[in-house]
């Protein structure tokens, strides 16, 4: 019963954040603004549903496929992201900012 | 040959995990041939090597990740509420900065690890220089402070 209602509030966490990123691609105002709110359902959506799911396996080792699949979905999603950031930008989009600045070279 | 070792580790744990299956001979059998399958195709294409299997970084990624995903929660919350407030309060910007990592797996993990925190998302990278997109001042001024580019740093080890 208590592994329920904790995986209830972990999946139910995850799709309103998965929504709120859905809300943040329709409201920001740039393509590369409109990424952020992608990455929102990519991490935090994805995974509570997920980590959510995991409290209701019936055995261990469909924990841990779920387990794999997160770090699935969270090695790819950022390299995907990437790709298309960069398509976007070689493509000669360019970022919609206030200034561009350069690091002071630390290390 | 520790690389070739540790490939058949990985492969058969993998294997084990994925199909469940301890006490069936003829599947076991299987798996073994898979695994010595996929071995040969690897050791052929040379990619059994510090990159294709990065054996030395798991110690130094158990001690990265925690901190990482901490800090992924904390920018999620962070974008999601000005996603959902009525003014909008974001400030885009773009910033160039160095990434400190000696190796390219260690650029990488730096660079994902930068994607994947919303908020910022790495847009180009050239060299030793990243480019990211922030989405907030906050978000820009926390890659500038490098906490992360030496924590990356620190997980690749000094060897």
């Amino acid at each position: 019963m208590t592994l329920e209602i904790v995986s209830s509030v972990l999946v139910i966490a995850g799709a309103i954040f998965a929504v709120i990123g859905g809300i943040g691609i329709v409201r920001l105002p740039d393509f590369f603004c409109r990424i952020h709110g992608a990455g929102i359902t990519d991490t935090l959506g994805a995974g509570l549903i997920l980590t959510g799911l995991m409290f209701l396996s019936p055995h261990w080792i469909v924990a841990v496929k779920l387990l794999a699949i997160l770090v699935l979905l969270w090695t790819t999603s950022p390299t995907a992201t990437h790709a298309l950031a960069n398509a976007a930008l070689e493509a000669g989009l360019k970022p919609n900012v206030d200034e561009t600045e350069e690091a002071p070279s630390s290390l | 040959m520790t690389y070739t070792a540790g490939l058949v580790t990985i492969l058969a744990a993998v294997w084990l995990l994925l199909s469940g299956y301890l006490d069936k001979p003829l599947l076991l059998g299987l798996g073994a041939a898979s695994v010595a399958f996929v071995v040969f195709i690897s050791l052929r294409m040379r990619i059994v090597d510090d990159e294709g299997l990065p054996i030395q970084l798991p110690a130094g990624l158990a001690r990265y990740l925690p901190w990482l995903v901490v800090e992924i929660v904390k920018a999620n919350v962070d974008v999601a509420l000005r996603i959902v407030r009525p003014g909008l309060p974001i400030r885009p910007r773009v910033i160039r900065v160095r990434a400190g990592q000696r190796t390219d797996v260690g650029r990488v993990i730096y660079a994902n690890s930068i994607t994947l925190t919303p908020g910022t998302v790495t847009i180009d990278t050239e060299g030793d220089h990243i480019t990211v997109h922030a989405l907030t001042e906050e978000a820009a001024e926390g890659v500038l402070a490098g906490d992360m580019d030496r924590r990356v740093a620190r997980v690749e080890g000094r060897g």
